[in-house]
């Protein structure tokens, strides 16, 4: 691989774009077993609740507390590129980056204090 | 990817923001004093409302997803693009189904 291709990795809108990417990845990922989970309902209150029960663990809140900082930056970043793609340029895309990222750690830390 | 799959992927985006934002919302208020199937049962059962929302959010991750998916099997693997095109459409029907499967085993359970 040329190093110019390599040379751009360590820019912050790089770094952003590869988390766009990753972000939405694991929430595709994420997103079957989280379909199947709500269908339990189909065999009742109690077979969802059981599961909701099992998903009271510390791993498993802090795996939720990982999906809710990749669900909002995924947003965060999705507005950024529509905004970019869709009216006029503006400067300081690095420092909007940034502030998604922040945002996005503000609101998984908000829901740790809720779950923990 | 090419401009009907771009525009798709874009569309899908801008309907699902608020709908993200809405649902970012119903995590922090359900998890508010834990999550119980009783609470969450007791706001979708029977709601159009909800029944709708969610629908419109399957529907549209379903393509979005799966149009990203494909972009990251073709930018990352070494497949060939009628394989690819394969895997992202049965990608995008398992999330349809099992999100359609979801809304209503809350909606109408």
């Amino acid at each position: 691989m040329s190093t110019q291709l390599i040379k751009h990795r360590g820019s912050p809108l790089w770094v952003a774009a590869m988390l766009h990417r990753i972000s939405g990845l694991a929430l595709a990922i994420f997103l079957p077993p989280h379909f199947l989970a709500l269908g339990l309902a189909l065999e009742g209150e109690a077979r969802l609740d059981s599961f909701l029960r099992w998903s009271e663990q510390p791993l498993v809140k802090v795996s939720e507390i990982g999906l809710v900082f990749l669900f909002t930056v995924h947003l965060l970043g999705g507005l950024r590129i529509l905004v970019i793609e869709n009216f006029a340029w503006r400067d300081g895309q690095k420092q909007l980056a940034t502030l998604a990222a922040a945002l996005s750690a503000i609101v998984a830390f908000a829901f740790l204090v809720r779950v923990f | 990817m090419n401009v009907r799959l771009y525009l798709w992927q874009r569309a899908t985006a801008v309907v699902m923001a608020p709908l993200v934002v809405a649902h970012i919302a119903v995590i922090f208020y359900a998890t508010r004093h834990g999550l119980s199937a009783a609470d969450i049962l007791a706001r979708t059962h029977g709601s159009v409302a909800w029944a709708a929302f969610y629908g419109v959010f399957v529907l549209a991750v379903s393509i979005h997803a799966s149009i990203g998916v494909r972009n990251i099997l073709n930018e990352w693997l070494p497949l060939n693009e009628r394989r690819i095109d394969a895997c992202a459409v049965f990608f995008g029907l398992v999330l349809a189904t099992l999100g359609l499967r979801a809304v209503a085993a809350v909606v109408l359970s």
